[in-house]
């Protein structure tokens, strides 16, 4: 019975089968799952994945870059069904994993130290020496605790007679990680019963662990400060960088947030330098320091390699660990591990012929039909290529290359990847099979290696496929690992809830303080710009009105010098217009994303995509604006209310505020210093644009006067739009950050708000030449308190961004 | 007792930077190498400004390295180095007495034996570097000069009169950042150019080679030498290994060996590991360098 939703699951002679036993029954330790999921039929699981393709576009969960205008964002591709293990099948992968772990460990402190292997002809010198991450600055470095490796990752797969093999090691920046434990939340959620009762050990404790492992390095008495390092949001898994830092609650900075001062390394945040000592980093080995590795990278840290020297700093992985992320080292293992660890290699090596040695050259020419060929080193221009799929004359002018360059290449057995069951969404649905390749993850402890109980397991896109990649279009999946019984689930998730610890002021890098200002300012922006062409297509009619208002927009960028409200709204090459600001605010949202919940994220990213659709199809341009509209004040919410009400928070909500204070008097000041009275059909446009139309009407019952209106869109402290709130607001916040700092505001609006504050709005209605008089000097005073809010944006920027540092130059004699 | 001559240099590099540095890191190739062809008498490095900190220390390829920061603003860099030092003429190195060019691309290859440690710390220099990628138009180009059963030697020198012939001396025409391959395809370049070019071809054929840094002699005002080109600027070349005699020195731009007219700074895999002076700096805007030797032969 529980077989019915099989029959669209092909068994495969020459792999093995997960689900399924040579007899073609379902493995004891997926009956219940099987079992379960026959109850309410296929359809519990195409619900499954329905959920799990929501929650990864709802959480972002992406492969690439999200911010991209052209799109090369992929999301995350999961299916549903979790891959099972059993804990006696675990215990030997664990006890491998361990082992290569310490292995890899002791031969990067050997190739960085004495290179007793290569003395001793263990290891060729050919594949340090010739690989692009072996670093010789880092050569003679002692690193804290001798502890090079510090996150492991193996490839795995297991071949027809169930043996598990490793394919690859992640010796450097190892990914993924965090894609496992996203991967977990939602499984977990589509399944959270089967969760239960198959009791699965939980992931929770290895975050813990590996965010213990980064803040031990802290000297005695110091309050310890771990980062996780990206290159940039630009980088293909930025998604995790951000996702990681936000588990082991620690900061994402770049290159340019951390200073080496002396041999010691900072953070820049907002309360001045701030030690560092432990590195996650996320960024290539010769990225690291442009002073002694690669000059040409603007992403790393002057000076990293001499904090490491003195020993200041922990980095995880060691620089120069990618050494190791070679095929060719595969052969040397068990040689490497007797020697080294004087134990027996537990985990086997795919088999590996590296062609440096005429007699594996020999064999590997001899036998190339079967086997795999591929690059020795990382930095060559060649795929690996399997030898029968090439013709006779490929096959030649391969040869010719292996003997050219022999230590160049490798070749490996080719592996039949075991299979799983996956859920097909396309027709028929059901199960299918797929090969698929495990990761699992090991980090260092004080009490050694520690492996992650679980993994990310990568399906390949076709079931004959034994390629696992995700840039080749496979997907992922959970893997389970059963407990041995229920105790022993307790392990380390009562620990898990330690993980998000909270985030200090003194550790917001003072560029992410900057970007979320700066987020602050163009998402009100953008609003104020969407308003003012709202209410301006809306007075289009209007002849007397219409000239006018349309100056006011181009005045602020929204229309260019001639053209179409509806035609600059979507123009790409204005640079102040709506589209641009929309763009601008996406970057600060992709350089700020660490702080934003998965839902605010999104809500930048559907403002986006609403502003491309309107850009791609012909209709009202108001409808767009409408749309637009909602969504923007969806982002004013989430910044009330989503958000840690921290110093990054402040600035950002000063942000808006400088900026709604600024555009506002600016219109305003605009208006009304030309002395002319704004006739009913223009306060009504101002009252719009302002958003107090349904204020005003229901405070005067009447339709709006100038002193009235003017009363509500500058003095009234109670209206969240007027001015008057605005700088309210804007001297409480000034208050706070500099009392979270240590000190009092230097700068504040209230000469310029004194000087309004003169002024009645009584005063400005009528006819008479006084009345003239007193627009004309409150539209100037509005002027100057719009340029007072630019000039303490600016100042805010100079006392809290400035430690950002103007762009790095290399120079060399 | 073989033949040497004592020399003072003094190499001067100065940055006027457009705007002030705020902060910067750098690291300097300035000091001379003792070896069995040279003694450093003295040497000093003069700094102006004084730099916040200063380290000297050893590279692991046993290059004297100083690394400095500034962490006050300024406008302008003076790095003087002065040098006294003894050059010997190295040994005479007959090429018929070194081993056939496979013999030695067999020895330092990896065959699961334990290397002679001279050959293991050889085998630094084999292997493709940032600036000198081996491709195979270095190969080819160097096949004429490595025919079956030519002492290596023979085959290196053979590749520098080769390379001295067919490129041209153009200063101006590449950069610093110019790599073999880069300069192998313009056909021309200088010192360091022409050394990258040779180390490709030598390490395509599975040779050692190394990058050798350093000072060629100035002769004195009204004799001109125009053989020798690179004085008065710092001047680069190659050493290659050559057993049983060890590494032997060419200079492929003035298609000599190297001898008593040079003095050696460093030594590394390419430019990238030995390059006098780099640093990277916080503002600064655009700079203006300017660099003098002087040689003087005593």
């Amino acid at each position: 019975m529980a077989e019915t939703r099989l029959d669209t699951y092909a068994s495969d002679a020459s792999r093995y089968d997960e689900l399924l036993d040579d007899a073609g029954d379902v493995r004891p330790h997926w009956r219940p799952l099987i079992e379960r999921l026959a109850g309410d039929g296929a359809e519990s699981v195409r619900r499954g994945a329905d959920l799990a393709r929501r929650l990864i576009t709802e959480n972002g969960v992406t492969y690439n870059v999200y911010a991209d205008p052209q799109g090369r964002d992929r999301p995350w591709v999961l299916d549903p069904l979790p891959l099972l293990l059993t804990a006696a099948e675990w215990r030997e992968i664990e006890l491998g994993v361990e082992q290569r772990a310490r292995l890899l460990d002791a031969l990067l402190a050997d190739l960085y130290g004495p290179q007793q292997l290569l003395s001793a002809g263990l290891v060729p010198p050919e594949l340090p020496f010739g690989h692009p991450n072996f670093l010789w600055p880092c050569h003679g470095i002692s690193v804290p605790g001798n502890r090079w490796l510090h996150v492991h990752a193996v490839d795995m797969s297991r071949s027809a007679d169930g043996t598990w093999w490793a394919l690859a090691d992640r010796t450097q920046t190892p990914s993924g990680p965090g894609y496992a434990l996203e991967n977990r939340h939602i499984v977990t959620r589509i399944f959270p019963e089967l969760y239960d009762d198959l009791g699965v050990r939980p992931l929770g404790g290895f975050f813990v662990a590996l965010r213990e492992n980064l803040l031990r390095h802290a000297a005695e008495g110091e309050s310890p400060l771990a980062v996780v390092l990206t290159p940039g949001s630009f980088n293909e898994t930025y998604f995790e960088h951000a996702y990681l830092a936000r588990q082991l609650g620690l900061p994402l900075v770049e290159g340019h947030d951390l200073t080496v001062r002396g041999d010691t390394l900072f953070l820049k945040t907002l309360g001045g330098l701030r030690r560092v000592h432990a590195v996650l980093r996320r960024l290539d080995d010769d990225f690291c320091d442009p002073v002694e590795l690669r000059a040409d990278s603007a992403l790393g840290v002057p000076g990293l390699i001499g904090a490491v020297r003195a020993g200041k700093v922990a980095i995880a992985n060691a620089l120069g660990s990618g050494v190791l992320e070679s095929a060719a080292w595969m052969g040397f293992m068990p040689a490497i591990s007797e020697r080294l660890l004087g134990e027996k290699l537990r985990l086997p090596s795919v088999a590996t012929w590296w062609c440096g040695e005429t007699p594996a050259l020999e064999y590997v020419i001899e036998n190339i039909e079967r086997l795999v060929i591929k690059p020795t080193f990382p930095n060559q221009r060649f795929d690996a290529v399997f030898g029968r799929d090439l013709d006779a004359t490929a096959k030649t002018a391969l040869v010719d290359r292996l003997r050219a360059r022999p230590h160049a290449y490798v070749a490996q057995e080719r592996l039949a990847f075991s299979q799983a069951p996956v859920w097909r969404t396309s027709s028929p649905q059901g199960f299918a099979a797929r090969a698929f390749g495990i990761r699992v993850y090991a980090i260092a402890t004080p009490a050694g290696y520690r492996v992650m109980p679980g993994g990310l397991a990568r399906i390949a896109s076709d079931a004959a496929v034994d390629v696992v990649s995700m840039q080749r279009g496979g997907g992922s999946k959970d893997v389970w690992i059963l407990a041995p019984d229920r105790r022993s689930i307790d392990e380390s998730g009562a620990a898990a809830a330690a993980t998000r610890a909270p985030a200090r002021h003194d550790d917001l890098p003072s560029s992410l303080a900057e970007s979320l200002f700066w987020l602050g300012r163009y998402g009100e922006r953008c609003e104020a710009k969407a308003r003012l062409l709202r209410a301006t297509l809306g007075v289009r009619a209007h002849d007397s009105l219409w000239p006018h208002a349309a100056d006011i927009c181009r005045h602020f960028g929204a229309m260019s010098k001639s053209g179409e409200a509806e035609i600059q709204l979507f123009d790409e090459s204005n640079p102040l217009g709506l589209r641009a600001d929309l763009q601008r605010l996406g970057w600060c949202a992709a350089q700020a994303r660490s702080r934003l919940s998965a839902e605010n994220w999104r809500a930048v990213g559907v403002l986006q995509r609403e502003f491309q659709e309107a850009a791609a199809t012909v209709g009202d341009a108001r409808e767009a604006l409408d749309r637009m509209l909602l969504s923007l004040a969806a982002l004013a919410g989430f910044a009330l209310d989503d958000m840690t009400q921290d110093d990054g928070w402040r600035l950002m909500m000063l942000g808006r505020r400088l900026e709604r204070l600024q555009f506002l008097a600016e219109l305003l000041g605009l208006r009304l210093a030309s002395g002319a009275a704004p006739n009913q059909g223009e306060l009504e446009w101002l009252l719009d644009i302002g958003d107090s139309t349904i204020t005003y009407r229901t405070r005067y019952l009447a339709s709006p006067r100038l002193g009235a209106t003017v009363d509500l869109l500058v003095f009234d402290q109670s209206n969240p739009r007027a001015l008057a709130f605005q700088w309210q607001a804007i001297d409480h916040s000034l208050l706070r950050v500099a009392a979270s700092l240590g000190g009092t505001p230097d700068d504040t609006l209230d000469p310029a708000v004194a000087l309004v504050q003169e002024m009645e709005p009584v005063a400005i209605e009528g006819d008479s030449t006084r009345a003239e008089r007193a627009r004309q000097t409150l539209g100037e005073r509005l002027g100057e308190l719009a340029a007072a809010a630019g000039l303490l944006s600016d100042r805010l920027s100079l006392k809290h961004f400035s430690m950002i540092d103007a762009e790095l130059r290399m120079v060399a004699a | 007792m073989s033949e040497s001559r004592r020399y003072r240099v003094r190499h001067e590099t100065v940055y006027s930077y457009g705007g002030n540095v705020a902060h910067s890191h750098q690291l300097l190739h300035l000091t001379p190498r003792d070896s069995p062809d040279q003694t450093c008498r003295s040497h000093a490095i003069t700094l102006s400004p004084a730099p916040s900190e200063r380290r000297d220390d050893v590279d692991p390829f046993g290059n004297v390295v100083t690394r400095l920061e500034y962490d006050r603003p300024h406008d302008r860099l003076e790095v003087v180095a002065a040098i006294d030092i003894e050059v010997r003429a190295p040994p005479a190195a007959d090429p018929a007495g070194s081993q056939a060019w496979e013999a030695v691309r067999a020895e330092l290859a990896y065959a699961g034996r334990v290397p002679q440690p001279d050959h293991l710390r050889a085998c630094r220099f084999r292997m493709e570097s940032a600036y000198v990628r081996v491709k195979q138009i270095f190969t080819d180009y160097a096949e004429d000069c490595f025919p079956p059963g030519r002492p290596v030697l023979a085959a290196a020198e053979d590749l520098m009169h080769k390379i001295h012939r067919d490129f041209a001396y153009a200063p101006g025409a590449t950069t610093i950042k110019t790599s073999a391959a880069e300069a192998f395809d313009a056909r021309r370049g200088v010192c360091q150019d022409f050394a990258h070019i040779m180390i490709a071809c030598l390490r395509s054929r599975g040779m050692a080679a190394r990058y050798v840094s350093g000072y060629l002699r100035t002769l004195p005002a009204g004799i001109s030498d125009a053989s020798l080109v690179g004085a008065d600027a710092s001047h680069a070349w190659v050493a290659v290994f050559c057993p049983p005699l060890g590494w032997v020195a060419l200079d492929p731009t003035n298609d000599v060996r190297a001898g008593l007219d040079h003095i050696t700074l460093a030594w590394g895999r390419d430019f990238g590991d030995v390059s006098p002076l780099r640093g990277v700096l916080v503002g600064g805007g655009r700079h203006r360098l300017s660099v003098r030797v002087s040689v003087q032969a005593e």
